[in-house]
């Protein structure tokens, strides 16, 4: 190979580079390499039985899915039977007999039609319904998670910003829970967060002179997956204010003054100055904390073990049961693929949006 | 006289709000350090009163002495404490290099490895989790015993482990890289002239400008080091080579004693946040500018 004049000579680039590139190598590139080739398998992290291809099977066990639309009972005369919880359904087992090819599958979530609409039961069945649950679960995590952090990130930030004394102190004070390992803060939570005698439900009892005040808060369904979605808000928020802050201190004061000129009141100005500023930093804020999000393992590892119910199941949470507590390594490694098909489809999104914003 | 007054009253609502906040964020951590010096008693006499959040009557020690008496938390703290600096000295090193030739040499292809290293960015540990895993179970490592080399395969229940897939790390690279690009090329092309190759110029010229790039990508790898979980649960399954994430949930698990829980998680928390304190100014600073240009 011809050196051209003014380049470095390709040993020293080689030298100085391969460390790091032979560590990415091996540490990045080959796993994803081998789990594309372990979703083909049936691999075992530790098992007498030779690993055998198993073709599509491991997605096929993971992705599969059925729809299925259940009558409500009904008495003699044709109206819906109801009990104390409302309409009557047939048990799963019914409903599997009547509908032979639903198979193994057993039911991942179902949503109730209305009476006007027939009032049948829409049921999807799939053969992994814990995985359905989980990626919902990660969804709706994101989905609470995103607008909390974020809106409390440019909130502290823009407090931060004001020259007020005491702000480098406050931005310290925001920033703690960031140095705070996810475990710790997990188990400080755990704690806050306990029905009987935890902080956040004494204070619920305080504010509304009710004895009996608050959830429970990790022992209930409706509400673990929520406790969690804040507790990780209050952990990260301070990182994405400082991404905040910065992106506020690079906006020009002049425009903040002409806008004071024209007789913007404090709040236009936030609206017609700051948020247009920020653009490019609130789209690297938001996917950077969806990727956050869809990580979620530690919260729930350390306060729920994924229950109550499965409420609090996650993508990674499953994929670490699979692939590792039970060793199924080449089901593990699908639900992984999956899940990061699903990351780079929201990092995509990122770059478009990104882009779009500097065309206009 | 009246701007100055409504100046006084903005000032004086903004500070209510910021502390206001700051209480929110402070008091779970107050919380775990103030009770970490109180028996359990004392944490639940106090629960509904700010004296949860203030010394009271048996303020002592034995909670930490319970801690580093009955559990593995010493030689835990040993094996972080090792790992953390490990990585931290190894990641600076190969990932300053690894940028140093993107940045300051010139060569076919390096844009291609800088979108490379930009989008390993985005690539969540979680995802590389059990593929890495079935991989370093795999993976051969060599010992010497009675005198003779030995193959062992399968990296578990080691502290290399846990070190030497965490070394190499897109966003160090990519900050390292941010900050040499901005060094002005006259500090290295007097060097050239003198004939300085590109060892001379990295270890001499660039590395003892770059101390706040340095002292970022450090922060960076020590924190994630020492917060390590998911990649230490399943690699290590006996007590010699356990960090101390894992073992704090551990201790989580066995005790029922929240004065000792607190005590622990005091002790681990301490070195990072004494870390994050100590270099704050260019932490702050380096965080900040990857959001605006990333």
């Amino acid at each position: 190979m011809k050196i051209k004049p003014g380049q470095d000579s390709p040993l020293a680039v080689a030298a100085f580079a391969s460390p790091a590139v032979a560590l990415f190598l091996l540490f990045v590139a080959l796993p994803l390499l081998l789990a594309a080739g372990a979703t083909l398998t049936n691999h075992r992290l530790m098992s007498p039985e030779p690993t055998r291809y198993v073709g599509l099977d491991n997605y096929r066990r993971l992705l599969a899915l059925d729809m299925a639309l259940v009558p409500p009972l009904r008495d003699a005369r044709g109206a819906a039977l109801r009990d104390e919880e409302g309409v009557r359904y047939p048990t799963w087992r019914q409903v599997r007999t009547l509908h032979p090819t639903l198979g193994t599958y057993r039911e991942a979530f179902h949503l109730d039609l209305p009476a006007a609409l027939g009032g049948s039961r829409v049921v999807l069945a799939a053969s992994d319904p814990l995985f359905y649950r989980s990626l919902i679960n990660t969804f709706l995590f994101a989905l609470l998670v995103l607008p909390l952090q974020s809106g409390v990130a440019l909130g502290l930030a823009v407090l931060v910003n004001q020259k007020v004394r005491g702000r480098i102190l406050f931005r310290t004070v925001y920033f703690a829970p960031v140095v705070t390992s996810m475990v710790v803060a997990s188990i400080v939570w755990s704690f806050m967060l306990n029905t009987d005698r935890g902080m956040l439900n004494e204070l619920l009892r305080g504010l509304l002179h009710d004895p009996n005040a608050g959830p429970d808060w990790l022992g209930d369904s409706h509400y673990a997956l929520p406790a969690i979605a804040l507790m990780s808000a209050w952990q990260g928020a301070g990182f994405q204010m400082l991404v905040f802050l910065a992106g506020l201190q690079s906006i020009s004061p002049e425009l903040y003054e002409a806008a004071t000129l024209m007789g913007a009141n404090a709040w236009q100005r936030f609206v017609h100055v700051t948020l247009p500023g920020l653009r490019n930093t609130i789209v690297f804020v938001l996917v950077s904390t969806t990727l956050l999000a869809f990580g979620l393992f530690t919260q729930v590892d350390v306060m729920t073990s994924g229950g109550p119910l499965d409420s609090t199941s996650t993508v990674v949470y499953h994929a670490v049961r699979t692939g590792f507590r039970e060793q199924d390594v080449g089901y593990g490694s699908t639900i992984t693929l999956v899940f990061f098909v699903i990351v780079l489809a929201l990092s995509c999104l990122q770059r478009m949006l990104v882009s779009k914003g500097e065309k206009s | 006289m009246t701007s100055i007054w409504r100046r006084r009253l903005r000032d004086t609502a903004l500070f209510v709000a910021m502390s206001a906040l700051g209480v929110v964020f402070v008091v779970p951590l107050l919380f775990m350090v103030v009770s970490s010096f109180k028996d359990d008693a004392a944490i639940f006499a106090n629960l509904d009163s700010w004296s949860a959040y203030l010394p009271s009557a048996g303020w002592s020690m034995r909670n930490y002495a319970a801690v580093f008496d009955k559990s593995d938390l010493p030689s835990f703290l040993l094996n972080s404490t090792l790992i953390a600096a490990l990585v931290v000295c190894g990641g600076v090193l190969v990932n300053s290099m690894l940028a140093f030739t993107i940045a300051r040499m010139r060569w076919r292809g390096r844009s291609l490895v800088l979108a490379l290293v930009v989008a390993m960015v985005i690539v969540p540990f979680e995802v590389i989790a059990i593929p890495l895993l079935s991989l370093v179970a795999q993976l051969p490592w060599p010992s010497f015993e009675h005198g003779r080399l030995v193959l062992h395969t399968g990296w578990f229940n080691s502290l290399h482990v846990q070190v030497i897939p965490f070394l190499a790390n897109a966003f160090c690279v990519f900050l390292f890289y941010q900050f040499f690009r901005d060094i002005p090329p006259e500090l290295d092309e007097a060097a050239k002239m003198d004939g300085a190759g590109p060892w001379t110029i990295y270890a001499r010229i660039i590395m003892p400008n770059s101390g706040p790039v340095i002292a970022t990508a450090a922060i960076v790898l020590f924190i994630s080091a020492w917060n390590q979980y998911l990649w230490p649960i399943m690699v290590i399954q006996g007590e010699a080579f356990r960090p101390v994430q894992p073992g704090i949930q551990q201790f989580f698990g066995r005790t029922n004693s929240w004065g000792q829980i607190m005590a622990y998680a005091t002790v681990i928390t301490l070195p990072v946040l004494a870390v994050f304190l100590a270099f704050q100014r260019q932490f702050v600073a380096s965080v900040a500018g990857t959001g605006v240009k990333g």
